[in-house]
């Protein structure tokens, strides 16, 4: 097979359009970069009407929205998930990790909680904490000001608190909570948990005249038709093209691996067109690479030279390794007081209106970690699952479950909106054998060697775990609730979702001062190979308490001032 | 004459009365229910589409299989004073779309169905759909109560609740099931709080220090500018 070069060549080449993608073509094409954004998965727009699926109806789907086809359900507007056709991943026997990818322009920012984070002071400087994993090279004042700069950009929600650990920023102001949000509030506080405003991506502001302000729908998972919040797509992908800037986008092209030269520099990438399944290869002077902790590490891994044996950028023999994705447990109650309920529209925001952040100090605890806590519950619109097993509530009112006939409608709307969850969310301990390594024995559709896991949870992370119930149940109790379904015990690792679940992995790339334990630098940058740089989470070295996204936003914004810095003094 | 026609026809040998009725000319809102979704109608990606053109071109139940559904559909679900029933609003399409589509189902139900008609041809000489209200009800009354139920019913009662989930999340997910159940969103509007009547109502109030924090809705299309320290200033 010929292999198709193209003659133009760009000042950067970007792999991936999601959060570190699209920040980066936003930055680098403002500061007159000529950029080529390569993206595995179609063009997305949710203002297309033949992409939108926001304020749809579940009826307008035949399967009601069942999640079989997306794993998120019909409306979701992510591209992909666990498992892709022709796409396979494997993992060492006894280990399991489960690897969610979306293909599309925006990539998991179309579909993503929006829980808009800074990670505070702490999170940088775990090690010297707690002697576990590592320190960051950068500290909370290095990230500071991009993080201002994010929230001004792409706006974000919430309230100043002065928490130490949970740094304020330049705040959008939130929504008031709804019903079942009161009910855990006072909850939390009797059990002295705390609980503060959320704190999300989504416009309950104008911020600029390019995007529109939320209209309250609850369905941010859908991407906003007005781009009322964060996608990469629509908040910096479009408004970098509108301005003028240089940006070729290359759809449906599966980057294989980055090409370098006989001095074992970077020249460019080769990528699978998936239109006519024919191998191109593309020209760039920096190639920035966004493509998700996970495929970013196994482009590099994929990326083998004489110079580089080991894949581009590992002579450290650390990428892959350190992989992290975040813990997950959670849990549903009954609040009788919930019950006969009046209906309005509470739809409210796409997420919840508070927020738990971490709350204690892990020195009294027996697990060295925080966790957050989300929330859900309310009078949510009805898809594929509402209504299963109508009635199980009666048990816990003395009444009888089952049945047919109008009783039926009865228990519906008597249990309608009733029913609240919390799920913890917390940090993992980033460890060297937990990884993702090229399998020997498997390739893709597209013929490119595919990603190998290894990972298992460790006693920090099912400690924690344990500990998630037992604050699930307290705060329960304290709303006058009934905790559902039994506690998972030890046999069931304390209810931890399996590795990969909670879509928060990084630390594949990770950064440090040392190239003998580290892929990239402070500035995210190769030790190896300086005009290669990785901006989505794989240079994380821990990954807090704390969704990623905003960190991946901020550090991207970063290392792209460092690249235009870098190009004007020609070192690279 | 497309399956959806003969779908129709074949409810009247059942007891869907509701769509003798509407069938000639039914309701704007159960004309769309009964129409294949159009092309893009929900943000379908090209393989996505395919696979549901390719669903909704296949039979899964056969006719005898689909009048039981229907009778099944209205015994759980009748229409009330306000509400029209399950099949009024298109259920038994629904079910036999979504095995088709979430396979598992395909299975406990059709053999459901078999053991329903066993059991009524043991006691009434019948199949379940032949069988008098007060003959169907009796059976009902044996596996529609999963406390109750005696062991040797105890493989309906489980068909029976498979199909009572599919039957009231087909309902509840169009638009007469949405009206009746009284969920209220899914359209633009501005969330301004619980009304206070509700909070009144389950004995909770704002905290005025939490309240004041949140937005102003009558500023909320004024561009939003902040003092170096953060502080929200428009």
């Amino acid at each position: 097979m010929q292999i198709k070069e193209s003659s133009k060549v760009y000042d950067v080449v970007i792999v991936g359009s999601g959060a570190g993608g699209g920040m980066a073509t936003k930055v680098l094409s403002e500061a007159g970069l000529k950029v080529a954004v390569v993206e595995a998965g179609p063009y997305f727009d949710p203002a297309d009407p033949a992409q939108r699926t926001q304020l749809k109806w579940p009826w307008e789907s035949p399967r009601r929205g069942a999640s079989n086809i997306r794993p998120f359900g019909d409306f979701d507007s992510a591209y992909g998930g666990w498992e892709i056709d022709g796409e396979p991943y494997t993992s060492t026997e006894g280990t399991k990790f489960d690897w969610f990818r979306s293909h599309m322009l925006g990539g998991r920012t179309n579909h993503w909680g929006r829980i808009s984070l800074r990670f505070g002071p702490k999170d940088f400087k775990r090690r010297s904490i707690d002697g576990l994993g590592d320190d960051w090279p950068i500290s909370y004042e290095d990230v500071k000001p991009y993080y201002d700069k994010v929230d001004k950009l792409i706006g974000v929600f919430g309230t100043k608190e002065n928490i130490p650990n949970e740094p304020d920023g330049f705040f959008l102001p939130p929504p008031k909570p709804r019903l079942h949000e009161l009910f855990l509030i006072k909850g939390a506080k009797k059990v002295g948990v705390t609980v503060i405003p959320s704190r999300l991506s989504m416009l309950t502001k104008r911020i600029n005249e390019d995007r529109g302000v939320c209209f309250y729908c609850g369905q941010c998972s859908r991407a906003c038709s007005v781009y009322a919040d964060f996608s990469a797509g629509t908040c910096l992908i479009f408004p970098a093209q509108k301005a003028g800037g240089q940006i070729d986008l290359y759809v449906n092209s599966m980057v294989r691996e980055v090409l370098t030269n006989d001095e074992g520099k970077a020249t460019g990438v080769s990528y699978i067109s998936k239109d006519d399944r024919k191998e191109y290869e593309l020209k760039g002077k920096v190639v920035v690479l966004a493509a998700s902790a996970c495929s970013s590490a196994r482009i590099l891994l994929n990326s083998k030279s004489k110079q580089h044996p080991g894949g581009l950028g590992n002579s450290s023999g650390v990428i892959g390794k350190y992989l992290h994705d975040s813990t997950g447990a959670s849990r549903a109650a009954f609040i009788p007081d919930l019950m006969n309920r009046d209906t309005y529209n509470e739809d409210g925001v796409g997420g919840a209106h508070i927020y738990f952040p971490w709350w204690l100090d892990n020195a009294k605890l027996d697990f060295p970690r925080g966790y957050h806590m989300e929330v859900w519950g309310g009078l949510g619109m009805p898809s594929y699952g509402f209504g299963f097993n109508p009635n199980d509530l009666n048990e816990y009112i003395g009444e009888k479950v089952g049945g047919y006939g109008d009783q039926l409608r009865k228990d519906v709307k008597k249990f309608y909106g009733s029913v609240v969850g919390i799920s913890g969310r917390g940090e993992c301990i980033a460890r060297e054998d937990n990884y993702c390594e090229i399998d020997p024995n498997v390739v893709d559709e597209y013929g490119i060697p595919v990603l190998r896991f290894n990972y298992t949870w460790s006693d920090h992370e099912r400690n924690q775990a344990k500990h998630m119930h037992e604050t699930f149940e307290k705060i329960f109790d304290a709303m006058g609730g009934v905790t559902l379904g039994t506690r998972p015990g030890k046999e069931r690792d304390y209810g931890l979702a399996t590795p990969g679940r909670i879509i928060h992995e990084v630390g594949t790339t990770r950064m440090g001062n040392d190239p003998k334990k580290s892929a990239t630098n402070r500035y995210q940058q190769l030790h190896d190979v300086d005009n290669v740089f990785v901006v989505d989470g794989g240079p994380f070295v821990s990954q807090a308490d704390k969704n990623p996204t905003w960190t991946i936003l901020a550090l991207s914004w970063r290392t792209s001032d460092h690249i235009i810095d870098q190009l004007k003094k020609r070192n690279i | 004459m497309d399956r959806r026609d003969t779908l129709k026809s074949l409810l009247i040998g059942g007891i869907g009365s509701g769509l003798i009725l509407t069938g000639c000319q039914p309701s704007p809102e159960e004309k769309t229910l009964l129409e294949k979704p159009s092309e893009n109608q929900y943000g379908r990606t090209e393989k996505e589409k395919a696979h549901d053109a390719k669903l909704l071109g296949e039979k899964f139940f056969n006719d005898h299989e689909l009048a039981t559904i229907a009778v099944l559909c209205d015994l759980i679900l009748p229409a009330t004073s306000t509400a029209g029933s399950a099949t009024d609003a298109g259920v038994p399409e629904f079910i036999e779309f979504i095995v088709k589509d979430i396979t598992y189902h395909q299975t406990p139900i059709r053999g459901g169905l078999m053991w329903l008609d066993n059991r009524t041809n043991k006691q009434f000489d019948k199949n379940f759909i032949s069988c008098s209200a007060s003959q169907q009800k009796q059976l009902m009354d044996e596996i529609a109560w999963p406390d109750d139920a005696k062991p040797e019913v105890e493989q309906g009662v489980r068909f029976f609740t498979q199909m009572r989930n599919l039957v009231l999340t087909g309902y509840y997910t169009t638009r007469m099931g949405i009206d009746d159940l009284g969920y209220k969103g899914n359209m633009p509007n501005v969330w301004d709080g619980v009304p206070q009547e509700v909070l009144d109502k389950h004995g909770v109030a704002y905290d005025p220090e939490w309240l004041a924090k949140c937005v102003d809705q009558e500023k909320r299309t004024t561009i939003a500018q902040w003092d170096d320290e953060g502080n929200l200033i428009s």
